[in-house]
């Protein structure tokens, strides 16, 4: 039964970059790829996007992740709680950012005017849109990434701290020296699967972006959608030509974090 | 605190679910609706494009579900049990797949179907949900069924049970959770998957759920609370499944990968 089963995947991976390489006409497609003058925008945004989405996310899901190892009355609540933006489609939650962030209808403006701050139309104006879609793109990655981080905290043996503690390591020292080297599989994990999913994301952006028109705020990926199916150019090839690269950009990026981290591991 | 604030969005939906539609509209607005219009549940549930909608979605997320098991069960017990020329090649193209999320492929994927006059249909559909979410589950189950002991064949073999015996009567059942788990897990990608839907169902009659709701809330008109009454209706019972299969799906995740 198992060739089988490998024969049907092969099979499906062929088709799918066949279907991409029908699609470009030689190298071509690349070349007018690099002529498109909003590239250099959109490679802009989407390292943006990518790199702080991620960063944030690590380093909010650590301390999230922390707090959840320890014993608290309501930490069920919270694990419960945690699970609600994980689970929810995440085209449902765009579209409730979007009515949260409403100029004249949101709760958001809501309590910005009640802070004593003007309104802002978070979502119309080039100044904000982009940090509002990271604020989303942070909430729906939190939960799978502390939940990863805590199963990596929960391997690490008690008696690891004792010892340090008899070494007089305490607090932030045995936090940063004991915990931190022990969490590292689990922090490879975490931020390798958050930057792809992060890069590949794309009900968020698409859906907090989709009143601005141009591609001014599009990430790598909804402007390859936006060329295939949606602008005036309706061209396939090209965005072919953008999808490969994305992927190849996705395959760069992990090998070249898995590369900084083995090297770092192997003086040890 | 940390509760309220995962929650508070949420919160602002089913609220705004329960809103009369001429309080949508009120500057500056309020938390809370001033008349409660839970009939807004009812006026979605009686919807017949929401009724259409949740059936696609529905029956999409099963079959695709039941397909996935099908093919996983098998690959993975073959590779947790069996060490074969190959075999670490094969996990890491599980993980590559795993990688490939249907986003990146998305033209790909439509000029494949497009060539094979499959758009528009639920069999396409039902595959590429199907063949995204055959890696992580083969990636769960593999995990599962490496932590069981070898000795509970060999017992089982002692009492003269075949291999197909075995299989059936002692690996499946103990190893249901994680089935149940790389089940439920499946069924909610499908669930909630949105690009593949998107792209490949030009035909708005043959939409699931996820796409046919943005339909409340377009430039013409602006239904805010059915899109929200929908979507708490399609978010509690997905919600509640996950709860269920939480413990089993981080360790089966970090078994598999956290080596």
């Amino acid at each position: 039964m198992y060739p089988a089963v490998e024969l049907v995947r092969a099979s499906l991976g062929r088709y799918s970059i066949t279907g991409l390489h029908q699609g470009t006409v030689g190298l071509r497609n690349y070349a007018r790829l690099l002529e498109q003058e909003a590239l250099p925008a959109v490679a802009g945004n989407t390292v943006a996007w990518v790199a702080v989405v991620v960063a944030v996310t690590i380093v909010l899901s650590l301390g999230l992740a922390q707090l959840l190892n320890e014993a608290f009355p309501g930490r069920r609540l919270v694990r419960w709680a945690l699970i609600v933006p994980w689970a929810a489609s995440l085209i449902m939650t765009s579209k409730l950012f979007v009515w949260i962030y409403d100029y004249y209808f949101g709760l958001l403006n809501r309590v910005v005017a009640a802070a004593g701050f003007a309104p802002m139309d978070w979502l119309g104006d080039d100044r904000t849109v982009m940090g509002a879609m990271i604020a989303v793109g942070v909430f729906v990655s939190l939960p799978f990434t502390t939940y990863v981080l805590l199963a990596g905290l929960q391997t690490i043996p008690g008696e690891v701290y004792e010892a340090a503690r008899v070494d007089g390591a305490a607090g932030w020292r045995s936090y940063r020296w004991v915990t931190l080297p022990l969490l590292q599989p689990a922090l490879l994990v975490a931020t390798v699967l958050n930057l792809i999913y992060v890069f590949n994301s794309f009900p968020i952006v698409w859906t907090l972006n989709d009143r601005n028109p141009g591609f001014a705020h599009d990430t790598m990926i909804t402007f390859m959608y936006k060329i295939a199916f949606k602008s005036a150019l309706r061209d396939v090839g090209l965005a072919a030509a953008l999808g490969v690269v994305n992927v190849l950009l996705i395959l760069l990026a992990v090998v070249a974090y898995l590369r900084v981290l083995r090297g770092r591991e192997e003086p040890v | 605190m940390l509760a309220a604030a995962l929650l508070a969005p949420y919160a602002v939906m089913l609220l705004t679910a329960l809103k009369p539609e001429a309080e949508l509209r009120v500057a500056p607005p309020r938390l809370l609706p001033v008349e409660w219009r839970p009939q807004n549940f009812w006026t979605v549930l009686r919807d017949p494009d929401f009724q259409s909608w949740l059936t696609v979605s529905l029956a999409v997320a099963a079959v695709s579900t039941v397909l996935v098991l099908v093919a996983a069960v098998p690959a993975a017990y073959y590779t947790a049990r069996h060490r074969f020329p190959g075999r670490g090649a094969f996990l890491f193209l599980v993980l590559v797949t795993q990688m490939f999320a249907p986003t990146a492929l998305v033209v790909g994927l439509y000029r494949e179907f497009f060539e094979l006059g499959l758009i528009n249909t639920y069999t396409a559909l039902i595959a590429v949900n199907a063949a995204f979410n055959l890696a992580f589950a083969v990636w769960i189950l593999r995990a599962f069924f490496a932590s069981i002991p070898r000795e509970i064949e060999e017992a089982a073999a002692v009492d003269g049970c075949g291999q197909a015996g075995a299989l059936f009567r002692i690996i499946l059942p103990v190893a249901l959770p994680g089935i149940v788990t790389a089940g439920i897990f499946a069924f909610i990608a499908a669930w909630n998957e949105y690009i593949v839907a998107l792209t490949l169902m030009t035909d708005a009659s043959m939409r699931p759920l996820t796409v046919g709701i943005t339909s409340y809330v377009t430039a013409y008109v602006q239904h805010w609370d059915l899109l929200f009454a929908a979507s708490v209706i399609a978010i509690v019972p997905v919600v509640v499944l996950f709860a269920l299969i939480e413990p089993y799906l981080v360790g089966g995740l970090t078994a598999g990968s956290v080596k």
